[in-house]
């Protein structure tokens, strides 16, 4: 366990806490992108660049972003302050804690401690473009189709029908 | 403590974080992000059993997190889309309050 890693770990684990935490949904979503950013350095560290890189485009340049739009477009004008939690939120504690405290037990008692670390590979963009040409292009089809469909169908349900008779 | 058993407990803590987030958060944009926490804690263990594995050449690990990712991008933009629909509806995105699933 190095020192990067675990600078990076708490950096992560701060900005998810926080994303998870703060009664702000306009904060919560600008400590997400710390969190994501994170992970992608974590992803950097592990040496898989291209995830990294993908990790950042899409969580940090997309995904944040969509929340934000939707955070935005749902925000109430009335100034109600309503509770940021559930009634229920410290069954919610409880039950993330125990989810927690059995997959720590699991991988403190697992085989992991006896893996050694391999050399690291040599992998470069044109290997990963190759590989989801040849090995994986059916993958890679299917996940454009599904793309297309997400696409379209978060239009449609989004979509204002306001000339539609109820 | 090894490294590889160090970034599974990171990604564990990871989606502990987001369940707990969905669980208890109010606002319904908040527990689809949640959601994504722990997505991101499943991509990042593919990634590191990929690095820690016995072949890493062979890119498998990296395909799945890619692939992951992606439905993860999927899922947001629908889940985003279905949540302004509902706003749309019911005029709040407080889950307290989004108690009925009639029209």
């Amino acid at each position: 366990m190095t020192v990067s890693f675990l600078i990076l770990a708490v950096l992560t684990v701060a900005g998810m806490a926080a994303a998870m935490g703060l009664r702000n949904a306009v904060h919560c979503v600008l400590a997400l992108t710390v969190g994501f950013a994170g992970v992608a350095a974590l992803y950097l560290q592990l040496g898989a660049q291209f995830v990294g890189f993908t990790q950042i485009m899409v969580y940090v340049g997309a995904v944040a972003i969509l929340a934000v739009f939707a955070i935005m477009m749902t925000h109430s004008p009335t100034p109600v302050q309503l509770p940021a939690y559930s009634s229920r939120w410290a069954w919610g504690i409880v039950v993330a804690a125990a989810v927690f405290s059995v997959l720590a037990w699991a991988i403190r008692s697992g085989t992991a401690s006896s893996q050694v670390l391999p050399p690291q590979p040599d992998i470069d963009v044109q290997q990963i473009g190759e590989a989801l040409m040849h090995r994986f292009v059916l993958p890679l089809e299917i996940m454009g189709l599904l793309l297309t469909a997400a696409l379209i169908g978060a239009v449609v349900i989004a979509m204002d029908r306001k000339e539609e008779p109820k | 403590m090894s490294s590889l058993q160090s970034y599974l407990l990171l990604s564990s803590l990871l989606f502990s974080i987001g369940l707990a987030g969905a669980l208890t958060r109010r606002n319904a944009i908040l527990v689809l992000i949640g959601i994504e926490l722990m997505l991101n804690a499943a991509n990042l263990n593919f990634i590191a059993f990929w690095r820690y594995g016995p072949n890493p050449s062979k890119l498998t690990g990296i395909m799945f997190a890619i692939f992951s990712i992606s439905v993860a991008a999927a899922e947001a933009a629908v889940g985003l889309g279905i949540i302004l629909a509902a706003y749309r509806h019911s005029k709040t995105t407080d889950l307290d309050q989004m108690n009925s699933l009639k029209g």
